[in-house]
């Protein structure tokens, strides 16, 4: 580990626009910081300076950034209107880790990919113009919407699928004032600077995420992975769904480690609404989702996964 | 007494004494220890003046070191030296080597082997100088073999054959004819390697986590080159080995050899990347089994021809037939096992080499014989028991393989499986049960145990024996206190330290049964002692609570006929009967899985092993050694796999993160029967090994279990989704 400055920010003003890396929880930082994959000269501590309650705005939610995830998980009034939101985050991680790490350090957590966290490979991520070590390596975790040459990572968080499907907006503040994105438009995908993960600017703090009012219906998260517990998700389905006599009336949906962000479709929505459920209308909804997938090799089954992962979700939502 | 056990011992002495803590199911006494945070592992010994060494790992897969730019880095922060010493590792000693010549720590012969070692003053000023460290190399990784390539393997011991498998084969009324891989292993053990070294003159004390003291000593004053009475191993406590800790290996070499230039104690600690790049892997494996079967499933042909890789030169290669020996019959047959050479680290002994991996295939083939003669698996197995050794003709000693396979049958409730897949769907699962065999060889190795009664009459036992967080404080400890009639309260035991007599070590799941038959052996001449003193035979004494007394004779304290301390050490080296009759350990695995129909997500419900390893000399620390086989088994079947880039040969996957073990989630309702068995060839207590038991053939369970319960029938472990997903059947079609 590099040797690094480290201050703590007695309150917001001193973190926005602070010339230092932001350290919430730590959880996925220090680890990096470890290998060396990031190496910031300054650390600035962000745990001090409030951001972590949960409280109603109108008929939605605002969620500090600083809030654990152990604790929205728990809390009632997500549970009670947004139990999405609360299941794909107890899919993630582990107790240990969700007791430390916060609602804005799980949006911003970096990739699994194993090239980008092994200093010695080509990675365009970490080093730009150095190359993609996983084109052509082992990429069984790797993306099938939305690459490009530079970088086939995905995203590899489950809270931000479900913060996506619930069409949750990002609060920021930065030394020019505060803006409101959404979450959908919070990640970006690669193109040819896959170095940025997302849209924050140098200085730019996260202060919380707003969740609109809850949508009546089903909400499900439906996570697939290797070993039942503290694994990344292979392909992950974020669903909230209203059915009124025996009709699909609302859908939104968002996918998890199939892109370098969560992944929603509007068009697979659009198709969805005013169709009653069928085997057909779910093979349908595939076919438009997976339109341009591309495995790379070792993903390859993320295609096949995906189509039936959907399937499985959409048949649950839609069950009697 | 002769050291050498020659002549079973069927007096079954420990069925006859009478303090009744054998066997009992005991809590460890390091348990609290250990919780509580007061267990010294290695690096945990307060050592004034201790600095701090990290391993470099080379970035080539092949070639030399040209040049090491020691300068750069020398002149950062805290920053001691840089070794790069010849007598450093770069392979770690296999387990019982008991010699480690010096290798040239500059040649490369994998990606990421260790090649240098920076000492500073903190951990992260030596860890970030390290990662500094530049290294010049004369790369050659274009002529490294990055790829196992079993075409250009070569036999890494004579084939066992015996009739004629093909004309067998041709015969046959049922032929299976399959290859199943597996992939390489990590040991994974909890506790990374470490090591804290420290010179006294031309004298070595080494804190080390090791497996097996007594070789480990003579492997480091081999590296280091002094004589072995001058090397002082401490290995208290640690934390899990499972094979990777056999032999001596790069840390605790490196930190010998910087402690001795630096004139201070240097500790060495690998990171979890280094322990799973450098250290030691089980080797993949391919494996060509061919059965043939009369009508009502006898055996005639039996083929299984394996193929594992190592780097070059190095002696050990996977013994994946080790069980095919001896398990069933067939006298048609031909067991091969082949190595081919390649540039990946050590592979070595991880958790039951052999038949961890041999046993799976081997019993998923068997399953598929069942399949193809429409009968029951249980009663395949049991029709295909062989009464002596196919092709040797020698006996066995107690085995209780039927036994098992019964017991585990009824417990489980065997009797309520579909005889075919695709009948049971729970919701968007598929329920499906396997079962298989387990069969593990069994081995009795050199021990040696002080055990000293003592004149206040509290029981000591002393011996070099290791205790990896398997029971060994325990059980030698209730050996001890039942031989000498004394509440397990008063007997204390040390061990793991090189100043002791010998013990076995541990590995080959002899710990329990070769240093407890030391220990047992030394009580019998502290009771030939006291039995003097009572004028009676040694076998009619009565021991029990701190009394003494003959069968009629009024009990008396035991201290009455001691003027001191009773000190005798306890000796046993594996004799004749290791030759004349083939012992084993025996059980038999049962497993419910449910597969999901959509996403090929297999999830282990329930699992019920029954196992037969001779007298248990500890109840709950033998449960848990089935368990924890079980557990590792389940991980086999369904996550484990080392993933190494062909292109430059490096591993992918080197933490806990993505090195898939079973975490709680994935461990269902497990059952472990103990039946009832004493061995006398195997040892004076009666007992057999049984670390390693409940991992040799678990994975088969699983694998059998989902082909019963979706009817894919996968042959590449481990069994993920995304091999499943392939061949699954249509979600929405209900039950065939
Ligand atoms: C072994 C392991 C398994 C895991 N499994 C899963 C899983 O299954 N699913 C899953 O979703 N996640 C998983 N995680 C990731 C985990 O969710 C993240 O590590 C965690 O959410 C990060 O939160 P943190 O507060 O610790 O972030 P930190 O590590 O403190 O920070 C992460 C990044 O966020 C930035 N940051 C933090 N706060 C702000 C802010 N307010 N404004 C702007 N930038 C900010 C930091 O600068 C840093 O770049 C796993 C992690 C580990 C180590
Ligand atoms: S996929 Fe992206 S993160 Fe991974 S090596 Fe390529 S550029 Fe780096």
């Amino acid at each position: 580990m590099k040797a690094f400055d480290y201050a703590r920010a007695a309150s917001l003003s001193d973190a926005v626009g602070a010339p230092a890396c932001l350290i919430a929880g730590g959880t996925n930082l220090l680890d990096l910081m470890k290998l060396e994959v990031e190496t910031p000269s300054a650390l600035m501590d962000i745990t001090r300076i409030g951001l972590n309650e949960i409280t109603a705005e109108g008929d939605g939610l605002r969620i500090g950034a600083l809030v654990t995830n152990a604790a929205c998980a728990a809390d009632p009034q997500v549970r009670q209107g947004w139990p999405l939101l609360s299941r794909a985050i107890l899919a993630g991680a582990s107790p240990q880790l969700r007791n430390k790490a916060t609602t804005a350090g799980n949006l911003c957590q970096r990739t699994r990919c194993s090239y980008f966290m092994d200093n010695r490979s080509a990675c365009n991520k970490r080093r730009p113009g150095s190359g993609c070590a996983a084109l052509g390596g082992i990429n069984r975790n790797h993306a099938i919407l939305g690459t490009s040459d530079a970088c086939i990572a995905t995203y590899p968080g489950d809270m931000a699928v479900a913060l996506a499907a619930l069409d949750a907006q990002v609060k920021i503040e930065g030394p020019g004032g505060s803006r409101r994105i959404p979450l959908r438009e919070f990640h970006r995908l690669p193109g040819d600077d896959p170095s940025r993960d997302n849209v924050l600017q140098p200085g730019e703090v996260i202060t919380s995420v707003l969740l609109p009012a809850p949508v009546e219906g089903r909400q499900i998260y439906r996570k697939v992975r290797d070993r039942a517990s503290y694994a990344f998700a292979l392909v992950s389905v974020a669903a909230v769904l209203r059915i009124e006599d025996g009709t699909i009336v609302q859908a939104q949906l968002a996918f998890g480690s199939i892109a370098h962000k969560p992944w929603t479709d509007p068009r697979v929505d659009t198709l969805l609404v005013g169709e009653r459920p069928s085997k057909a209308l779910f093979d349908k909804a595939a076919d438009l989702l997976l339109e341009g997938a591309q495995g790379q090799g070792g993903n390859d089954f993320k295609i096949p996964l995906a189509r039936r992962t959907l399937a499985a979700v959409l048949a649950e939502a839609t069950a009697e | 007494m002769k050291d050498s056990y020659d002549n079973p011992d069927e007096r079954n002495l420990l069925d006859h004494t009478r303090q009744g803590v054998i066997g009992q199911p005991l809590d460890r006494p390091d348990g609290p220890l250990k919780v509580s945070g007061q267990a010294p592992y290695a690096a945990e010994y307060d050592r004034p003046d201790c600095a701090e060494g990290v391993l470099v790992g080379a970035t080539i897969s092949k070639g030399r070191v040209r040049a090491i730019n020691r300068d750069a880095v020398l002149g950062m922060p805290g920053v001691l030296a840089v070794f790069s010493a010849p007598e450093m590792l770069r392979r770690a000693a296999q387990g019982g080597a008991g010699e480690a010549p010096m290798q040239d720590v500059r040649q490369v012969e994998f990606p990421l082997q260790p090649v240098a070692l920076v000492v500073a003053e903190t951990f992260e000023q030596a860890t970030h100088a390290a990662k500094a460290l530049k290294i010049d190399y004369d790369d050659q990784t274009g002529k490294a073999v990055l790829m196992p390539s079993p075409d250009k393997a070569e036999p890494a011991k004579d084939p066992v054959e015996s009739g004629d498998l093909d004309a067998a084969l041709k015969d046959a009324a049922h032929v299976v004819d399959v290859t199943y891989t597996t992939p390489g292993h990590a040991s994974a053990a909890m506790e990374p390697h470490a090591a804290i070294a420290e010179w006294d003159g031309d004298r070595l004390t080494l804190h080390g986590s090791l497996q097996m003291v007594k070789y480990n000593v003579k492997e480091l004053a081999d590296s280091v080159d002094i004589p072995p009475e001058n090397v002082r191993i401490v290995s208290a406590y640690v934390g899990g080995g499972f094979g990777s800790k056999l032999g001596i290996s790069h840390e605790a070499v490196a930190a010998a050899v910087a402690s001795r230039q630096l004139g201070r104690p240097v500790r060495v600690v690998m990171t979890r990347q280094q322990v799973f790049q450098a250290v030691m892997r089980r080797s993949e494996t391919v494996q060509h089994i061919r059965l043939g079967a009369d009508a009502d499933g006898r055996l005639s042909a039996l083929g299984h021809e394996a193929f594992v890789s190592n780097l070059p030169e190095e002696s050990f290669s996977e013994p994946v037939l080790q069980a095919t020996e001896f398990l069933y019959g067939g006298e048609n047959r031909r067991l091969a096992l082949n190595i081919s050479r390649i540039n990946r680290l050590t592979a070595g002994s991880v958790r039951a080499p052999g038949e961890a991996v041999g046993m799976p295939a081997l019993e998923a083939a068997m399953d598929e014989l069942a399949v193809a003669l429409h009968l029951d698996p249980v009663e395949l197995r049991k029709r295909n028991v062989p009464d002596e050794v196919p092709g040797q003709g020698k006996p066995y000693s107690s085995r209780k393989l039927v036994e098992a396979l019964d017991a585990g049958a009824r417990a489980f409730g065997w009797d309520r499986r579909m005889p075919l897949p695709c009948q049971r769907r729970e919701g968007e699962w598929w329920i499906g049960m396997g079962m298989a065999s387990a069969a593990r060889v069994n081995i009795l190795a050199k021990a040696e145990a002080r055990v000293t009664l003592r004149a206040d009459g509290t029981v000591l036992v002393e011996t070099d024996q290791t205790d990896i967080g398997t029971g060994s404080y325990a059980i030698l400890g209730q050996i001890a206190a039942e031989m000498l009639g004394q509440p397990i309260d008063r007997t204390t035991v040390h061990l793991g330290d090189s100043l002791f007599p010998q013990g076995a070590g541990s590995g080959g799941s002899w710990a329990a049964s070769s240093t407890g038959s030391a220990v047992f052996r030394a009580c019998e001449e502290i009771r030939a002692e006291l039995a003097r003193g009572l004028n009676c035979a040694p076998d009619d004494l009565q021991l029990r609570d701190g009394m003494v007394w003959v069968e009629g004779g009024e009990p008396r304290p035991v201290t009455d006929l001691m003027d001191g301390d009773i000190a005798r050490v306890g000796r046993i080296e594996p004799g004749e009967l290791m030759e004349k009759v083939k012992q084993a350990t025996y059980g038999a695995f049962f497993c419910e899985v449910a597969v999901n129909a959509f996403t090929g997500e297999t999830r282990v419900r329930r699992m019920t092993g029954a196992f037969g390893f001779g007298r248990v000399l500890n109840a709950k620390t033998a449960r848990s050694q089935c368990l924890g086989g079980m557990v590792w088994g389940i991980g086999m079947a369904l996550t484990e796999e080392l993933q190494f880039d062909d292109r430059d040969g490096h591993l992918t996957n080197h933490d806990l993160a993505e090195y898939h073990v079973p975490v709680h989630r994935d461990i269902p309702e497990m059952e472990v029967l103990l039946i009832e068995e004493r061995d006398a060839a195997a040892s004076p207590l009666q007992a057999k090994g049984v670390g390693e038991l409940g991992i040799c053939g678990a994975a088969g369970a699983v694998a059998n279990a989902i082909y019963n319960a979706c009817g894919v029938r996968l042959r590449d472990f481990p069994m993920t989704p995304d091999k499943l997903l392939a061949e699954l059947p249509d979600p929405f079609a209900g039950p065939t």
